[in-house]
Order: C-alpha cells, then sequence, then structure tokens
C-alpha cells in the first residue's frame, strides 16, 4: 500500500510510520506546515508547527529511509481551524481544535491531497484501532486506556476511515518510547505535547483577548445581581470555577462556577455546583463513523478527550443527535463534543450544541464527574486550560 | 535512473575541479605564515586570484575571496552601505530591484531596520528592469547609498542589461552591486566593461565547490569589513585563505569561461528543445520570464520557468520527485514549504497561479535524455496534482 505517514516530529507518528515501513508499505514521511508565517527556532518547541518540529521528523524520515515533504497546509488550517476556534469562543462555545483538525485537515485537506497524488492511505500516531466489522471499517477505542485518542477522531466518516491507519493503537505509550528508543530515533524522548498547537505558550484566554480584543461585560449570579466584570465572555468556560474576577466571595462559603455563559449580552450566569449537572444533550453537526443509528439506541456518551464514559440513550434525526444520560454530569459545554461508543467501538460524535436537565425526577449525580476533578484533569481539552 | 534538473540550485563540480582540490587538501600550509610552506599555499591563492580576475576582466586585487554568494552580498550591501553613510549621513536610501535573491532582500531589510530607506524597482513583465526604471527609482540621488541589481534571476533566468543599469549610477556616481552567482560562467562577464563597483560570485553554481565564491571590488570601492580578525583580503574579510577552495573555484571559473561558448549554445538548443516540448505538451503550460529563441540575450542558456495553472508547486516536485526527476518549485521557507515567489508575484502573475511553479534548469552535464524524462513524466504530475489542489 503507498502510505502518507503524517509526522508532527513527535515520538508517535514516527513510531507509526517506522511500522508500515517494516510491514513493508511504501510510505512517504509528510509533516504539515500549519503556521501561517515561517517558524523560527525562537518559538517554542512544542506544538506542532515548529521549524524544530519539522526538522525532528526530517531526521526520523531520514532514518527510516523514507522520502520526506513538508505540504503548507497553513491556509485552510487557519480558516478552518483557528478562525473557527475564535469564532466558537466569541459565540460563547468551547470548542475542540483537535477534533475539527482530523475533521478537516488531516482526514480531509490531506487525505484527499494524498489519493489524489495516488496515495491509498494517510497513517498518524493517535492511539486507536481500525477493525474490519461485518458491514466495513470499524473504528475502536486503543487498548492503552491512558492514551487512547478514538474521541478526537470521532469526526470521521466511512470514507475517511477507509483511507485511515492507527499503526499504535495495540501498543501503549511506554512500549511506543521503548520502540522509539531501540529504533534509535532521538524523538525517543521528547516529551507529549498538550497545549494547542497554535497557541504553543498554553495562553488561550491571552490568545483569544489578542485575536477578539476586549468585549467587557457582567457577570452575575442565579439571580441576576451582578457579581463581577469581565473583559470577554470568551475567557470563560462552562464549569471553570478559577480566575472567575468577581468582587466577593460567596455568603455561603459555597465555590461558584459558570453556569452560563450568553455572547449575545456579554453575560457570564455564575452558581453553585448543584447547577452544573446536566442529562439532556442536543447535538449538532452529527458524524457517523457508520451507518447512521435508527431509532432510539444505548450508547456510551464521553463529552471530552479523557473524560468518563457515561451510558445514555441516543437518537439520530439527520444533522442532529439527541443525547440522554442515565446521570447528570457537570461542566458539559456547548462547543465540545459529544463522542458515541457502543462498547470500544466509536459510533459517531456531535458538537453539542445545549445541555440541560431533563424534566422528570433527579437522578443520582455523578460525583467522580465534579467540577474540581474537571479543571484538573489535564486532558488537554479546550475546557481544562483556564 | 533520475534526471537532474535543477543546476541553478547547485551544479556538479568539474572533475578538474575536484581533482586539484583534493590534491590541494592533501598540502600542508596558511597562505599567511612565513614560510615555505606558507609561501606555497599563498602562491595557489594568489595564482588562482590571477586566473579568476583574468577570467572575468577585473584586476587581481580587485578579487575578495569569501564564503559563497551570500557572504559576497551581504558584505558588498552592509559594507558599502557603512562606509556610504559614515562619509554623508545623508545617503541612508538603497535601491533594489524587486526580484532579487534573499541573499540581498534580507541585508537589505536588516538595514531598513538600522534606518535605510528602500526603493525597490520593479521589473516589466518579462521580469526585466530597464534603465527609465532604475532612473525613476534613483529620482535626485542626492540620498542614494547604493544600487544593487542582480545579473541574472535566480528563479526565471532572465539578464538584465546590466551595463546600461551601471551607466544610469555613473551619471549619479552612486555605487552599484550586482549578484551574479547565476551569470558568471553561463553568459559572457566582464568585470571592467560592465561598469560595476561590485559583483558577487559563487563557485557551486559554475562547476566549483560549494562554501566559496568572490566579491569583484573595484580598487576605489570602499567597504567597511563585515569579518574582523587576521586582516586577510584588504583588510575586508578576515579568515584563514581556503586554498584548495579557492584553487578549485580558479579552475572552474576558468573552465567554465572558457568553455562559455560551446557550452551555452549546446544549453541554449536544450532549453529550446524543452521549451517547445512543454508548449506541445497542450496542458495550458505559461514560460516566465523572457526569451529570445536560440538566444541567450535576455534569459539564461539553461533556464526553463513554467507556470502550471490550478496546480501547487508541493504536489509538483513530490510527484516529479517520485519520477525520478530533481527541479525546484521556485522558492520554499526555511522548513521546506513552497511559497509563492515574491519574483513571480512581481511580474504581476495572478497570485493563485503563483502557486503552481516549476523551475527546470540545466547545466554542463545534461542532455536530451534529461529533457525528454521531464516531458514524459509531467502530463500524469500536472494531471495528479491539478486534481490534488482541487481535493484541498
Amino acid at each position: 500500500m503507498r502510505v502518507v505517514a503524517a509526522m508532527s516530529g513527535g515520538v508517535d507518528s514516527a513510531v507509526a510510520a517506522a511500522r508500515l515501513r517494516e510491514a513493508g508499505h511504501d510510505v512517504v514521511g509528510v509533516h504539515l506546515a500549519l503556521s501561517q508565517s515561517a517558524a523560527t527556532l525562537r518559538e517554542s518547541a512544542r506544538g506542532c508547527c515548529t521549524l524544530e518540529d519539522a526538522g525532528d521528523a526530517r531526521r526520523v524520515a531520514d532514518r527510516l529511509g523514507i522520502p520526506f515533504y513538508v505540504w503548507d497546509l497553513a491556509e485552510r488550517f487557519r480558516t478552518d481551524v483557528v478562525d473557527d476556534f475564535a469564532a466558537e469562543y466569541a459565540a460563547g462555545r468551547t470548542p475542540n481544535p483537535c477534533l475539527r483538525c482530523n475533521e478537516r485537515i488531516k482526514f480531509a485537506g490531506l487525505l484527499d491531497k494524498a489519493v489524489a497524488l495516488g496515495f491509498d492511505a494517510v497513517a498518524t500516531g493517535h492511539y486507536a484501532r481500525i477493525v474490519e466489522g461485518p458491514s466495513g471499517r470499524e473504528l475502536h477505542r486503543a487498548v492503552d486506556p491512558a492514551k487512547d485518542q478514538s474521541y478526537v477522531l470521532g469526526v470521521l466518516t466511512a470514507d475517511q476511515l477507509a483511507h485511515a491507519l492507527f499503526p499504535l493503537g495495540e501498543s501503549t505509550k511506554s512500549a511506543v518510547r521503548a520502540e522509539a528508543a531501540a529504533r534509535g530515533l532521538a524523538v525517543a524522548r521528547k516529551p507529549d505535547s498538550y497545549d494547542i498547537c497554535f497557541i504553543p505558550d498554553g495562553d488561550t484566554r491571552g490568545w483569544l483577548s489578542r485575536r477578539l480584543g476586549s468585549r467587557p461585560g457582567e457577570i452575575r449570579d442565579g439571580g441576576g445581581a451582578v457579581v463581577g466584570r469581565h473583559e470577554g465572555t470568551y475567557g470563560f468556560t462552562i464549569g471553570q470555577r478559577r480566575n472567575l474576577g468577581l468582587d466577593r466571595g460567596s455568603l455561603d462559603g459555597e465555590p461558584r462556577y459558570v453556569t452560563g455563559i450568553d455572547a449575545a449580552t456579554a453575560t457570564v450566569t455564575i452558581g453553585t455546583a448543584d447547577l452544573l449537572g446536566v442529562d439532556d444533550i442536543t447535538g449538532m453537526r452529527a458524524r457517523w463513523c457508520g451507518p447512521p443509528p435508527v431509532g432510539s439506541v444505548r450508547v456510551g456518551a464521553q463529552v471530552r478527550a479523557h473524560g468518563e464514559e457515561i451510558p445514555a440513550t441516543a437518537v439520530a434525526a439527520g444533522e442532529t443527535v439527541h443525547v440522554r444520560l442515565d446521570r447528570r454530569i457537570r461542566g458539559v459545554a456547548p462547543g465540545q463534543s459529544v463522542v458515541m461508543y457502543d462498547g470500544s467501538r466509536v459510533l459517531g460524535s456531535a458538537t453539542i450544541a445545549s445541555a440541560t436537565t431533563a424534566p422528570g425526577a433527579a437522578r443520582e449525580e455523578a460525583a467522580r464527574e465534579g467540577a474540581g476533578r474537571h479543571t484538573d484533569d489535564g486532558s488537554g481539552t479546550t475546557s481544562d486550560l483556564f | 535512473m533520475t534526471a537532474y534538473l535543477d543546476h541553478a540550485a547547485t551544479t556538479p563540480m568539474l572533475p578538474a575541479a575536484i581533482e586539484a582540490m583534493t590534491r590541494q587538501l592533501a598540502i600542508t600550509g596558511n597562505a599567511s605564515s612565513q614560510h615555505t610552506a606558507g609561501r606555497d599555499a599563498r602562491r595557489v591563492v594568489e595564482e588562482s586570484r590571477e586566473r579568476i580576475a583574468d577570467a572575468l576582466g577585473a584586476a587581481p586585487s580587485e578579487v575578495i575571496f569569501t564564503s559563497g554568494g551570500t557572504e559576497a552580498d551581504n558584505l558588498a550591501l552592509k559594507g558599502t552601505y557603512a562606509a556610504r553613510l559614515a562619509a554623508d549621513p545623508a545617503r541612508r536610501r538603497i535601491v533594489v530591484s524587486g526580484i532579487e535573491h534573499h541573499a540581498v532582500l534580507d541585508p537589505v531589510e536588516f538595514l531598513a531596520g538600522q534606518g535605510a530607506a528602500v526603493t525597490f524597482v520593479e521589473p516589466d513583465s518579462r521580469g526585466v528592469v530597464s534603465a527609465d526604471a532604475l532612473r525613476a527609482g534613483l529620482g535626485s540621488a542626492a540620498d542614494v547609498a547604493l544600487i544593487s541589481i542582480m545579473w541574472a534571476n535566480n528563479e526565471i533566468g532572465t539578464i538584465q542589461p546590466i551595463g546600461e543599469l551601471a551607466a544610469v549610477a555613473g551619471e549619479h556616481g552612486i555605487p552599484i552591486h550586482s549578484d551574479a552567482v547565476q551569470a558568471v560562467g553561463h553568459i559572457p562577464v566582464d568585470f571592467r566593461a560592465s561598469g560595476l563597483d561590485l559583483l558577487s560570485l559563487s563557485g557551486h553554481k559554475l562547476g566549483g565547490p560549494i562554501g566559496v565564491g568572490a566579491l569583484l571590488a573595484r580598487r576605489d570601492a570602499v567597504l567597511v569589513p563585515q569579518l574582523h580578525g587576521g586582516g586577510q583580503e584588504r583588510q575586508v574579510r578576515s579568515g584563514t585563505f581556503d586554498a584548495p577552495a579557492i584553487l578549485a573555484l580558479a579552475v572552474a571559473v576558468e573552465s567554465a569561461v572558457g568553455e562559455l561558448e560551446v557550452a551555452s549554445a549546446r544549453q541554449i538548443t536544450l532549453r529550446d528543445s524543452l521549451i517547445g516540448g512543454l508548449f506541445g505538451l497542450g496542458l495550458g503550460l505559461e514560460l516566465t520570464g523572457a526569451w529570445t529563441p536560440g538566444s541567450a540575450h535576455d534569459r539564461l542558456p539553461g533556464n526553463v520557468h513554467i507556470r502550471v495553472p490550478g496546480a501547487d508547486g508541493d504536489s509538483l516536485l513530490f510527484l516529479l520527485d517520485a519520477a525520478g526527476i530533481a527541479c525546484s518549485a521556485g522558492s520554499a521557507c526555511s522548513a521546506g514549504v513552497p511559497r509563492p515567489s515574491h519574483v513571480v508575484l512581481a511580474l504581476g502573475v495572478d497570485p493563485e497561479d503563483a502557486r503552481g511553479v516549476l523551475r527546470l534548469t540545466l547545466g554542463h552535464t545534461s542532455t536530451q535524455a534529461d529533457v525528454d524524462a521531464v516531458l514524459a513524466a509531467l502530463p500524469d504530475a500536472v494531471a495528479r496534482a491539478r486534481r490534488a489542489r482541487g481535493a484541498t
């Protein structure tokens, strides 16, 4: 098979390329230039857009003896990922740019170009598995639950999956690092990147404020009283507890969380933790990894990378999908994606349009899904950045 | 089997230059030392200097050896600007063409950051900078420190009317430099007759080694040194004489200039065969820059530059590389990404069309088989690259 190995300059994509080469495929390494301006060594060494990363990828390709090219997808990345990211925050939502990049860049811009140039597939270093199922290729969770990245691939359609390869799905991260070292790849000890690649310093709020400017407004409590001011709703996400900048502490001593964001009126609403629990999610822009589910189906729903999977019932209707969770969870922000699973298999995903509490008897809240864990879990999703 | 059509990037070293260089590498001696071994090395350097001067219509004392074209350009621009500014603080303006190599543009940009004003003289749609355009760019010229206009363009191969441009500079008494890296050894270059004050050349573009070049500087040209140290090269360019590389450079310059007429005629035939073949493919390809069939009057003998509407340069490069064709897409950023070229854009080419360009350059080892290989590989490559553009 003729394969483009997308090489970020990190250890995972390096080992993925090495395995394909060893399996006898005709492999070409491609590093995506995603930054509009020519990167320099003075910029951060992290992220996926730096000269150092391109150089690391090139040296891995040299070592593997495969041709290596840098392809420029910066313009498309800017419009489809970076501009979209800013627009989503401006609209009061919390996007995940990694899903967007997989949907629009790696398995669209790159894949389409590769196929047009005569390749059969694009391979990445994502931790996920592709399994040949009775009705075509299926996307499954990786065997290493700590590294499983099927969530950020939940946007892939059957057509995209047909041309995707994930050689690391059966491996653990530590095994991949050990393999990289055994193969003599210099990136074996290179640290993982957690930040958004186009915000290498990790300061998303600062990036957004430079990008969107000051859009001041009020912070109100559940009763409508003004309890503080802010410089832009884009600095907040549902479930956020820290850096609220309130005028005073709460009278009852209970911590306060962001419970609502209304970009149109530039209003951030805060409340107590009990207001964060939701179990009724409406998703838009549904994408299915295979045939769309018919009728009401039981699924496991996950609303952020490395988040917990919650049993739920999903009903798909065209572009929208309705997900009713078996129990309430906290900190579900519009703009995030809900990815639906059947066992280890990814069914599909949708962008969360709204999340509310279903009418009827209140159900037990998932204590472990508390907002404190949410903001501290370091999973790298955008809701964890502030 | 690879067809190498990237001679403008670097061309194979001449066997005689390799032989001379390797022989000299085995001989010990610092050309600045005051003993027999030192004198022997110095003799090699000075004989080489004389051979290069002879071949290019310069005096030996006008040859300043450098590490290559980039250093020669940097020394010419920064060294002259600093000297002119020191003599007259009003002379802060640099006049350059808009199609210079980055080895000129970036030093100019650096000097702009130090307070220099910059006037870009734009070429016409064929890539030619006219004497009138330079005259207009100079204005009264009372504030001009120096002029720099390349002899032949590295991307599109267009040759400038250097004699006429130098005459305009002479009318105002402004020093004029020319980056002649692509010209020397490929078209007739006579430093004295050109009227230039400064001229850059590079070894590896004409059959010499990479890492050596020279700045030809008139004896009255004042240059502020950019490398300080042992005081070699008129106190302007310090650094131990690289006798092996300098010797190989002299062998290559002498050979390229001596065989220029024959080699040029051969390459013009191949070039025109390639251009004719490209047009004959019916792929809607467009030639960039001036071209007179059968002549190297306005275009380098070995340069072909085409635009491929609807395709991206990186796709074309990939496909041709896979087909065993080595060529170039013009310019690339430091990571290796092809970028729309400032040279092509300066001609008024639509930015969309500027994304899909190919530079195919011939040299002393090129054959009709290379031309045929490109013509055979292009139809499929262009079709696929256009599909790839449509896909993204």
